[in-house]
């Protein structure tokens, strides 16, 4: 009966109050989140650790091509993302600030300029894909004219694509643990726990870009 | 006020509040730094360039790290889940580059013989 009663993790409380958890007091459970999703975050970086193994490997093999084929990416498109992904993960972050302050409306704010950037961000992918497509620079596309820049954008669509996949689902982080709640006023300096944990998720989103744009762009 | 207890647990807050101000420095830095690499990029330095390129990333990922995530207010526990990942990429990388290049490949790697490093790679070279 009390299984039912009493689910491990109850949310069914005022606004701004920890959700009460079965068998843990409120800061040993933010603490034990926390460091999960810390866990989390380093088995998304194994997963971009082997993909960018293969990009030492295969740069090391192909290093004239890897140059040749990087200088067809659109440096600005790639910087301006860059940017745009720099000043999200600022916005992410002072939207924890706002929430252990309680400004459930700043989280709101903070998190929806984050979630802007990631639309431009991904607009702007879009646009450099259209534009590779135009050109047939597509991995194994045997008849295309950049079929010798197979390996470099091989790899640039599956790092670019595995990110901007990141993108979208940060974006559906932001926006379902921190913007919807925040919106009916859920936080407070005792309670921030998703908010935190889905900032920590978008900076990862950025972290990963702050290693592929001089590795795709910029070096080759 | 919110942040002069920040070092205790307190009665409101659970965790450590970062000022606004102090993203807002590092958010600088960032954009700085993306420029510094821009424009270190346009200069060939043959292979410094990548070096060079991946040095800054990394001091723009300590940053993002210790500031952004609060990696800096962070417990041993969390800090070696931190750590963890890059060491093992850094054994991943170590492991191939120690082995690949030295390995005889039965068939001369990709299309572009022109490409094989055969003289980085003595074992390559010894196929011919």
């Amino acid at each position: 009966m009390s299984a039912v009663a009493h689910p491990i993790v109850d949310h069914n409380v005022p606004a701004g109050e920890p959700p009460h958890i079965h068998h843990m007091d409120t800061v040993t459970a933010y603490g034990a989140a926390k460091l999960g999703m810390w866990l989390f975050l380093a088995t998304e970086i194994l997963l971009f650790a082997v993909m960018f193994c293969s990009f030492a490997i295969m740069r090391y093999y192909h290093l004239a091509e890897f140059h040749d084929a990087s200088k067809h990416l659109n440096i600005w498109a790639g910087g301006f993302n860059t940017i745009v992904l720099l000043i999200s993960s600022f916005t992410a972050a002072v939207a924890v600030t706002k929430a252990q302050k309680g400004d459930n409306a700043g989280v709101v704010k903070n998190f929806g300029i984050s979630l802007v950037c990631g639309l431009i961000f991904l607009a702007v992918k879009g646009y450099e894909y259209s534009e590779k497509a135009h050109h047939g620079m597509f991995p194994f596309v045997w008849n295309s004219d950049f079929y010798h820049y197979k390996n470099f954008l091989g790899l640039y669509f599956c790092m670019s694509g595995l990110h901007a996949l990141h993108v979208i689902i940060g974006m559906a982080i932001l926006y379902w643990y921190g913007i919807r709640p925040a919106m009916r006023s859920r936080f407070s300096g005792k309670y921030y726990t998703p908010v935190e944990l889905g900032a920590l998720y978008w900076h990862l989103v950025d972290l990963i870009w702050i290693y592929l744009f001089p590795l795709l762009y910029l070096v080759g | 006020m919110a942040h002069s207890k920040s070092h205790s647990h307190g009665h409101e807050e659970i965790g450590h509040v970062v000022p606004e101000s102090t993203f807002l420095k590092v958010l600088v830095a960032l954009l700085a730094l993306t420029v510094i690499t821009v424009l270190a990029a346009q200069v060939d330095l043959g292979k410094w360039n990548i070096v060079g390129a991946l040095l800054i990333a990394s001091v723009k990922a300590s940053l993002v790290i210790a500031i952004f995530m609060h990696g800096k207010y962070e417990n041993k526990i969390i800090w070696t889940y931190i750590v963890i990942p890059f060491i093992l990429l850094a054994i991943m990388i170590g492991g191939i580059f120690t082995d690949d290049p030295f390995r005889v490949h039965p068939v001369p790697f990709g299309a572009q013989a022109q490409q094989a490093p055969a003289a980085a790679a003595p074992g390559a070279a010894a196929h011919h």
